[in-house]
């Protein structure tokens, strides 16, 4: 080891080989398959909503991968059946996320359709789960004295609003929750090969 | 298409086998011509078999009050480096401390989007990742790379001018998080648009490194300069492919983040954290490490596994399994660098527990050193698929997360700090019992840490796996972990402060410089007790 050259070249090779092998062989397989059918792309509301979700950094507490019922529960706690590579063809950036800190949202649409609920949940969790970490998000809401005409009224007990004010959805609130109802990934699997099944192979084999 | 599963995953395994056969037969038939003399690399002429500790009373070795070789260009770099480092560990804590009240206080500080968690969680990773750790070590790296190579740096201004647009970038990437602009993958949030002046920032650094490598006075390259030149070519290199906008969409995308992501921790911040203690544990205590030639295994084993883990962060994700399974084999497989590091760096310090007692310095890097062996260990198990399924969505995977950023590397950093500062600068650092205070203050800290983690992180893994639980139970059950989090976090920060008080002191106090008193060079008359 007395010559850099070598090192370097060497070194290089090594990481083009991981790339070849992560990077590239995941590529060549999934970008060229078709969208679901039962997939729509995002309207442009629900990409600003997307980018609020982004922005806000949802993604640290909240998943969009449904484990397969082989390996976690997630079907049975209503998360969804479990995603392939297909559902996920308009997503830039991904979202998968890594924690669950809270719960799964890949169908968070699907299985919370209610705009109202959304709203509220978002000005203050604790209104509706009242031992909920999630933070609350205040600054996506305005309090006003009155509502005025054409305004989204939030309902909100009376104990987590300022008094004698009525809490209206700004643009971001109604925009993020579009992104969430949008969230339904309850058409039939498409592409069940392009996922992890490796806990699958080993129910089978045992 | 399982045809194609299968020879993929048999042709690099295949080839990784092969690779390590080479590489067994090069080190047996010396191609590599390295001898176990070449260990004493670290050595000056004059130096080893005594204690070398510009902290410690009993050192044996003099720093020369301003090292002839260190031109001012190169000083004020380094002071530049290490100085911004500690300013982004400081801040970076402060977010840290933030995000992690909030996760058990979720109605505090909700007033404006800027504090809410996911932003100051964000700001906390990119404010210790890219600017703590990075600077830190790349820092070291800059005083090593040339001290090794017998020489000075090489285009010290060129260096300089990388620090400053480094800084500003990271600056600039933190607070376009905190206005809610990023781009939205974890490790890569920083905007693509200031990611480019990251990339310049690095390019900065990489070249009068390697152009001081290419003018070194000395035959051979020492294990330091084999992790530390690595990690110049392969982080420019994900950097820039994991950035490319517009290429990457969908679960693919996942994957190039994850392939990203891991290769950040396994082939930058690690080679950094492994370069440095290669050197210090050998350099403080005096004598060269266990197996010279093991550190080659360790070397381009760890190239050739680690590159290829990155997808044991998608264990039962929408990606195919043969990737999955690939990076779960390759690892399992960092064990075998991971023990050849650990037979050659900790043989050598815990075969010398005095000079643990003597240094703390030495205290610092070779507990590091240690807490790398057991998050790559812990790694290894985590990325096996039975455990994996209890701990991939949970805090238990912070824990680890911590263990190895901040364990392992931080604390390699902190003790490599102390030990260069006082040769940089030629003067003592002004508060002893302030190095021995940081050292207690983050060992406990860290250990309430990363105790709460584990245990809560494990406890909400099998909530979440038990469907006659509701998921909230899950969520609750973590609640008194994460305030013990807190609690530990709070003993960290409060240890970086003492840590960035000591080097303010250092600057702008009145401090003893070593050439004061040629009598009793290594020791400031008030440094009457450093160990405790
Ligand atoms: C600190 C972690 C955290 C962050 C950040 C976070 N959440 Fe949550 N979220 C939770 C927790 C915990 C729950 C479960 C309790 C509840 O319903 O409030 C939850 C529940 C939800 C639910 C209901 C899911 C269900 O199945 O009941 C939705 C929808 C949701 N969050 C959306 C969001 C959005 C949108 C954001 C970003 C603006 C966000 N969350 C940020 C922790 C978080
Ligand atoms: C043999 C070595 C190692 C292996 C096999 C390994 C494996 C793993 C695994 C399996 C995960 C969990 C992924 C998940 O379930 O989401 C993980 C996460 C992590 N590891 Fe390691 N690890 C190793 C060493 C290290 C070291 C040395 C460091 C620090 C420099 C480190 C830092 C991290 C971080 C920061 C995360 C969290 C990533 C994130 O979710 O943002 N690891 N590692
Ligand atoms: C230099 C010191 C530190 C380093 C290098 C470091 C590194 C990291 C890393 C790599 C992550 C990402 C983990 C993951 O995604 O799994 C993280 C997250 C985090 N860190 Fe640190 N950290 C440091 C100090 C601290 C301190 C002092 C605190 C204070 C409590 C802290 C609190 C947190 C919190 C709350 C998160 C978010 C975890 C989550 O998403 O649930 N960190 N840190």
């Amino acid at each position: 080891m007395n010559r850099v050259l070598p090192l370097i070249v060497v070194a290089l090779a090594i990481l083009a080989f991981a790339t070849l092998l992560l990077v590239a062989g995941p590529a060549a397989q999934i970008r060229s398959i078709d969208p679901p059918e039962g997939l729509a792309p995002y309207t442009a509301a629900e990409l600003r909503g997307r980018n609020e979700y982004i922005s806000l950094g949802c993604v640290y507490c909240h998943s969009q991968q449904p484990r397969s019922p082989e390996q976690a529960p997630d079907v049975l706690r209503g998360w969804g059946r479990p995603s392939t590579a297909a559902d996920y063809v308009y997503d830039e950036p991904h979202l998968l996320g890594t924690m669950r800190t809270g719960p799964d949202l890949l169908n968070a649409g699907a299985r919370l359709p209610s705009r109202a609920w959304q709203l509220t949940h978002l000005y203050q969790p604790r209104a509706i789960v009242p031992q909920s970490i999630m933070p609350a998000f205040p600054f996506l809401f305005e309090a006003k004295e009155q509502a005025a005409q054409g305004d989204v009224v939030v309902k909100v007990p009376a104990r987590h609003r300022p008094e004698g004010k009525v809490i209206v959805a700004r643009q971001e609130a109604l925009d993020l929750v579009d992104y969430l109802l949008s969230l339904d990934r309850t058409y039939p699997a498409e592409r069940t090969d392009l996922r992890d099944n490796g806990f699958m192979a080993q129910e089978e084999d045992s | 298409m399982n045809f194609t599963i299968g020879t993929l995953l048999a042709f690099s395994f295949a080839a990784s086998l092969i690779a390590i056969a080479a590489l067994i037969w090069a080190i047996s038939t010396h191609q590599f011509r390295i001898t176990e003399s070449d260990a004493r690399t670290v050595f000056g002429d004059e130096e080893g078999g005594k204690l070398d500790d510009p902290t410690s009373p009993h050192s044996d070795s003099h720093p020369s009050a301003v090292d002839p070789a260190l031109s001012p260009e190169w000083r004020r770099l380094l002071i530049v480096m290490f100085v911004t480092a500690t300013a982004w560990l400081v801040f970076g804590s402060i977010f840290g401390l933030i995000a992690s009240l909030k996760l058990h206080l979720p109605d505090w500080l909700t007033g404006s989007a800027a504090l809410t968690f996911g932003r100051m969680r964000t700001m906390h990773l990119n404010s210790v990742i890219y600017g703590f750790l990075s600077l830190g070590g790349v820092g070291a790296a800059l005083w090593l790379v040339p001290t090794l190579f017998k020489t000075h740096l090489h285009k010290p201004r060129l260096a300089m001018l990388g620090a400053v647009i480094w800084n500003l970038a990271v600056f600039a990437g933190v607070i376009v998080i905190g206005a809610g602009w990023n781009d939205g993958l974890e490790w890569l949030e920083i905007p693509w648009q200031i990611d480019i002046f990251l990339a310049i920032g690095g390019a900065c650094f990489a070249i009068p490194l390697l152009y001081t490598a290419a003018a070194r006075r000395v035959n051979h390259i020492y294990v330091t300069g084999w992790y530390y030149l690595g990690g110049l070519v392969w982080f420019p290199v994900l950097f820039l492919l994991a950035n490319l906008p517009g290429v990457h969409s969908g679960a693919q995308q996942a994957t190039t983040n994850w392939w990203f992501a891991h290769n950040v921790l396994g082939l930058w911040l690690t080679p950094l954290g492994l370069g440095a203690a290669y050197y210090f544990i050998p350099k403080i205590i005096g004598k060269p490490i266990y197996s010279y030639r093991l550190s080659l295994l360790g070397f381009w084993a760890l190239a050739l596994f680690y590159s290829q883990v990155g997808m044991h962060h998608l264990i039962g994700g929408p990606v195919p399994t043969w990737v999955v399974s690939l990076s779960v084999v390759q690892s399992v497989m960092m064990v075998v660098p991971v023990v050849a590091v650990a037979i050659n760096q900790h043989t050598l310090s815990l075969g010398n527990l005095w000079a643990w007692r003597e240094s703390l310095p030495l205290r610092f890097v070779a507990l590091g050193a240690i807490l790398y062996t057991l998050a790559s260990l812990q790694g290894s198990l985590e990325a096996v698929r039975a455990f994996n399924t209890v701990t991939h969505f949970t805090h238990y995977t912070v824990a680890h997360a911590h263990l190895g950023a901040y364990g392992f590397v931080a604390l390699v950093l902190f003790g490599g700090i102390y030990y260069m500062l006082p040769r940089v600068t030629g003067r003592a650092w002004p508060m002893p019992w302030a190095i021995s205070l940081h050292f207690w203050l983050v060992v406990a800290g860290f250990a309430v840490y990363f105790i709460s983690l584990t245990i809560g992180g494990w406890l909400q893994g099998l909530a979440m796996l038990d469907a006659t639980r509701d998921w909230l139970a899950s969520m609750e059950v973590t609640l008194p972990y994460l305030a013990g989090r807190s609690l530990g976090g709070a003993l960290m920060t409060l240890g970086h402060l003492v840590f960035a008080a000591n080097l303010a002191v250092l600057f702008f106090g009145r401090t003893r410089r070593f050439e004061d008193d040629s009598d009793d060079v290594a020791t400031p008359a008030t440094a009457t007790s450093t160990g405790a």
